[in-house]
């Protein structure tokens, strides 16, 4: 069997979801060696080994870098001379799949949303409007795999642990330090599985707190419209769109945002939309699976009170 | 301080973009164009690299003979000089070849930094930047949200999910910056009219000591096998809220019959 490399995305050992959607999917191309930098190795084996890691490769180093992971992405595909090269399609998932290849001399597909057994990839572009099977044509493929886009399954296995035994600090980019400006607990818009995001319609940037308790009730990330973003009532990193982030969640709420072609870019993959706004004629609800045509501010906090009631 | 900005034409934004059936490349002429928008913000923070520390700015802009006019816009902000690499045999450039052609020109204008934008908005594969500072065997300093050169030392907060790291190292290197690193300045009456003589070199792979079997069609890493539109959405259901909120009851029905909730 073809050996298939998988970088871990994680925190502190703390694997992200999509370590173990790209787990799942190698599964089908070979056997998965997880590549594993930093700290947290001991937290991290568990859920690799339960997620079919035939073995993991280990290296020091800070994983918050593209250095330390495109050094260990390099030595651990000289050793298991991998069919594929797996990252997530992240900032830094991808910063180290591009060095890797453009390292190594070969081809690289970002943002692939599914992979057949021949290694050709499928790629939403232009804004999801068109949708491209492309392949690699040089060298070990390394592709960008777009969170949300593969399903988890567990397969036990019983990976042996492999020292890449790297001299670390591959350059001499360091991080000095490391700012937490918005308290954690709610996931990254860019890899959620549910996703509410705030637009113009929410009036005042306090409303924000509308979006936030529906999202807290759904398990959400908040995104936001730029028209939101750009009036400062909410940071830059959460907006959706075109000159934001590309998100393909299970489940896409919009409210009070009007639907502008580049906000569509960013969201017209979500697998179900719904939307509140008060313009029946607003262009959103031309691609919602579901509409509420309605004040925000009467439907949004009853929405909340009652998808709590049905948690509870 | 030398300072070298990339940047790169693509369609405007509003456009319908389609991929040539001929050969399955982005078909970039039947469209309007613009300079990218994130590399407005790169143009402007090299500017300000320059108002801080002296020095001059010089734009690099690989893409057809029209490309020019998209490298005239981002002199008329200010840049002083422009290095524009152009030949049909890049036609169809992956992002390798791109980032090679690129690190071939930045060789000949050597200098102490290259900003760049953190995506382009056709491609939007976020892969030359990484693939740039990889060729030129400099740091890569990505997604900088702030940036500041410090003697020797060059220093960006780079964005997080939940804030950012500061993240440092020695240059020359390559930094890419992110939208709302500043605020762009429009180009004025004079800057406009200033951009038309300022000195623009012209570059052919042959100038570079580039092979014209390693770049474009020929030698892009990937191939498209095949493309379709996606099939539009439908709209689904819609209801009207009577005005009490009460159409969230509904919905919240729609949301736990699909296991939302
Ligand atoms: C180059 C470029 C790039 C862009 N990139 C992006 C991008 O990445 N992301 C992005 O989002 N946009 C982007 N835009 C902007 C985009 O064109 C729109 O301007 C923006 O998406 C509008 O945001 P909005 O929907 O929040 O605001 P609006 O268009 O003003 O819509 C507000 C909506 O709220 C509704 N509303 C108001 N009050 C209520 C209420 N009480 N209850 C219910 N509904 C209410 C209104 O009916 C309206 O539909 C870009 C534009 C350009 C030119
Ligand atoms: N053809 C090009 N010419 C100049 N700069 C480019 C070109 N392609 C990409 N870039 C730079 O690389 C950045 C990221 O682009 P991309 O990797 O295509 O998403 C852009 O914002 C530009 O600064």
């Amino acid at each position: 069997m073809p050996r298939v490399l998988v970088l871990v995305e994680h925190e502190e050992g703390a694997a992200k979801k999509v370590t173990y959607e790209m787990l799942t999917k190698a599964r089908d191309l070979g056997e998965p060696v997880a590549v594993f930098v930093g700290e947290g190795l001991e937290t991290a084996r568990e859920g690799l080994a339960r997620h079919g890691a035939t073995a993991v490769y280990a290296a020091g180093g800070d994983n918050r870098l593209s250095g330390p992971l495109t050094g260990a992405l390099a030595a651990a595909a000289d050793r298991a001379e991998p069919a594929a090269v797996l990252v997530a399609a992240t900032p830094l998932g991808k910063d180290a799949g591009a060095r890797l290849a453009a390292r190594r001399g070969w081809g690289m597909l970002a943002d692939i949303v599914d992979l057949d057994g021949d290694l050709v990839a499928t790629q939403n572009v232009f804004g999801g409007a068109t949708t491209v099977r492309a392949r690699v044509r040089t060298g070990t493929p390394v592709l960008a795999v777009k969170p949300n886009s593969f399903p988890v399954q567990e397969a036990p296995a019983e990976p042996e642990v492999v020292d890449l035994d790297l001299a670390e600090g591959q350059d001499a980019t360091r991080v000095t330090d490391h700012v937490v400006q918005e308290q954690g607990g709610r996931p990254d818009v860019a890899e959620a599985e549910i996703v509410v995001s705030g637009g113009r319609g929410l009036q005042d940037p306090s409303n924000f707190a509308l979006v936030e308790a529906l999202a807290d009730t759904l398990g959400a990330a908040v995104g936001a419209s730029r028209a939101a973003v750009d009036a400062g009532w909410y940071p830059h990193q959460h907006q959706v769109g075109q000159t934001g982030k590309t998100v393909s969640p299970q489940l896409y709420v919009a409210v009070g945002i009007s639907g502008a072609i580049q906000h569509r870019a960013g969201m017209q993959t979500s697998k179900t939309i719904v939307a509140v706004n008060k313009d029946a004629d607003a262009p959103i609800f031309a691609i919602s699976d579901f509409g509420v045509v309605g004040d925000l501010f009467k439907v949004v906090p009853r929405l909340t009170d009652e998808v709590a009631k049905r948690k509870a | 301080m030398k300072i070298l900005v990339t940047v790169k034409r693509v369609p405007d934004t509003a456009a319908e973009k389609r991929l040539d059936p001929a050969d399955k490349t982005l078909d970039r002429e039947s469209v309007e164009t613009i300079l990218n928008p994130v590399d407005e913000y790169a143009v402007e923070e090299a500017l300000r690299l320059k108002e801080q520390h002296g020095g001059e700015v010089v734009v690099l802009c690989m893409g057809p003979s029209s490309a020019l006019a998209t490298v005239r816009k981002a002199l008329s902000m200010g840049p002083d000089a422009a290095v524009h690499v152009h030949d049909d045999a890049l036609h169809g450039s992956c992002a390798f070849n791109t980032a090679k052609v690129l690190q071939a020109a930045i060789r000949q204008v050597e200098p102490d930094i290259v900003l760049c934008g953190s995506e382009s908005t056709d491609a939007r594969t976020s892969l030359v930047p990484s693939a740039l500072a990889e060729y030129l065997g400099w740091p890569g300093l990505t997604g900088a949200k702030q940036l500041e050169v410090d003697g020797a030392t060059v220093r960006v907060h780079r964005e997080t999910e939940n804030g950012y790291d500061v993240v440092e190292a020695d240059g020359p290197a390559v930094v890419s910056v992110v939208k709302g690193i500043n605020e762009p300045r429009y180009p004025s009456f004079k800057g406009i009219m200033a951009a038309k003589s300022k000195p623009v070199t012209d570059y052919t792979l042959a100038d570079l000591g580039v092979d014209p079997g390693e770049v474009g069609t020929a030698g892009a890493t990937t191939e498209v096998v095949d493309f379709a539109p996606r099939p539009p959405r439908q709209a689904g259901q819609q209801v009207k809220d009577p005005g009490d909120g009460s159409a969230a009851v509904e919905l919240a029905e729609f949301l736990a019959g699909h296991k939302f909730i």
